[in-house]
């Protein structure tokens, strides 16, 4: 639901990079989007074509990059892959701290 | 799959328009304006990129995949930057603003109905003014529950957000400021009712408090993940309402501890006045608590 308003903060960010870098077309943005982020792809990519649309990111390409979740066992200290954010460890059943995942960062831009 | 122009015959589609994508052609000769002005083409104009994105969706990795390392006229350039970097810098802004004036606030999540308001207007007269308060409301529509809250005698703004599902630090932080809140006030901010987007924006408060009510469900918490990870504390209200509903405290308990093991829980009923007690003793510790951390950050300042 929170997508429209993430895609103007990310447009935001393309605009101030613009005139850092000096560019004035943006053709593809790379996301680095967390499994659990609370971020959902489909409404992002849709919420996206419609804030870029007339901006320096009109018809850009939107690629995301998928951050696994990992996370670290209070129990038994092991670092562990996380289908999902409330997993318990798979070695010991104990709790897991998330330690990535959580990502929702704008990495990398194709601009002329 | 290619990672400069996203063409590629290994790219996924996802959805239910699978045959609309249209191949194009990997020749480098699509792009007129772009041979005009740098003596290069690569890839596809926009207007075909659109097209060819319609019924497509793509799942790229890195651009080390590029096929044309070097030949594009565009270039490549590093951002590394949180999309929600500007919330963040506005919110530590409040949260230096509230720490200058030993404002304790705290930020009110649940979905809509779970008795936020109430707990607020029962909390007020339960404080009965022993230190100045101020409620910030954040609702879509209405003035309703900041005029409860002007009811109860504590100063409220409302903030109506429109369409938006949550409050961000930007409106939180104005609103704060045009309150004239009193040194060492206690300010609730109420968040728009969604038990989803507001967990993703800090507003600068000392603590996030969620409310289930057991009317909602048990589940809740396995369900909506990501608020009950972000809250030091979960009041489960309506417990006057146990006997009546399918509700296992035990099982949301466990849930809720299973997504972050830290969480303090606290059972409450905002209407018949159970665990009120509690609830208070949690706000005046994490309060002094609060305070006494700026004065010894104050110390050691001096």
């Amino acid at each position: 639901m929170h997508e429209l308003s993430l895609c103007e903060s990310l447009l935001e960010i393309i605009e101030e990079q613009a005139r850092v870098h000096h560019y004035r077309r943006v053709r593809t943005v790379w996301l680095e989007v967390g499994r659990f982020a609370g971020v959902e792809c489909d409404a992002l990519r849709f919420s996206f074509e419609i804030v870029v649309c007339e901006s320096l990111a009109n018809g850009a390409k939107l690629e995301i990059i998928d951050i696994p979740g990992c996370g670290w066992c209070f129990d038994c200290g092991a670092e562990v892959l996380l289908e999902d954010c409330f997993e318990i460890c798979p070695r010991c059943g104990g709790t897991v701290q998330i330690t990535s995942g959580k990502e929702f960062r704008l990495k990398e831009l194709e601009v002329e | 799959m290619c990672n400069v122009c996203g063409c590629g015959q290994d790219a996924m589609a996802i959805g239910t328009h699978p045959n609309e994508h249209v191949p194009h052609q990997h020749d480098h000769e699509q792009h007129p304006e772009a041979c005009e002005e740098h003596g290069h083409h690569h890839g596809t104009e926009p207007q075909q990129g659109r097209e060819r994105d319609a019924g497509h969706h793509d799942y790229g990795a890195t651009p080390a995949r590029a096929h044309a390392p070097g030949l594009s006229q565009a270039r490549m350039v590093r951002i590394e930057r949180d999309i929600l970097s500007k919330n963040q810098a506005l919110a530590t802004e409040n949260r230096r603003y509230f720490a200058a004036r030993g404002i304790f606030a705290l930020n009110l999540l649940s979905s809509p109905g779970a008795g936020k308001t109430t707990l607020l207007v029962r909390t007020i007269a339960a404080l009965g003014g022993q230190f100045p308060m101020a409620v910030i409301e954040g609702d879509q529509q209405t003035t309703e529950d900041a005029d409860r809250i002007r009811q109860a005698g504590v100063a409220a703004l409302q903030i109506n957000t429109g369409k938006g599902c949550h409050l961000d630090a930007h409106m939180a932080g104005r609103a704060a400021r045009s309150l004239g809140l009193q040194r060492q006030s206690l300010l609730f901010i109420e968040n728009v009712g969604n038990l989803v987007c507001p967990a993703s924006f800090d507003l600068g408060e000392a603590h996030k408090v969620v409310i289930l009510s057991v009317t909602e469900g048990d589940n809740k918490p396995l369900k909506y993940p990501d608020m009950f990870q972000v809250a030091e504390v979960l009041l489960l209200n309506k417990v006057d309402l146990l006997p009546y509903v399918d509700f296992n405290v035990e099982h949301a308990s466990a849930a809720a501890r299973r997504l972050n093991p830290g969480i303090e829980i606290l059972p409450v009923s905002t209407t018949r006045g159970d665990g009120m007690e509690q609830w208070i003793a949690w706000l005046f510790q994490r309060r002094a608590d609060f305070l006494h951390r700026l004065s010894a950050k104050t110390a050691i300042g001096r």
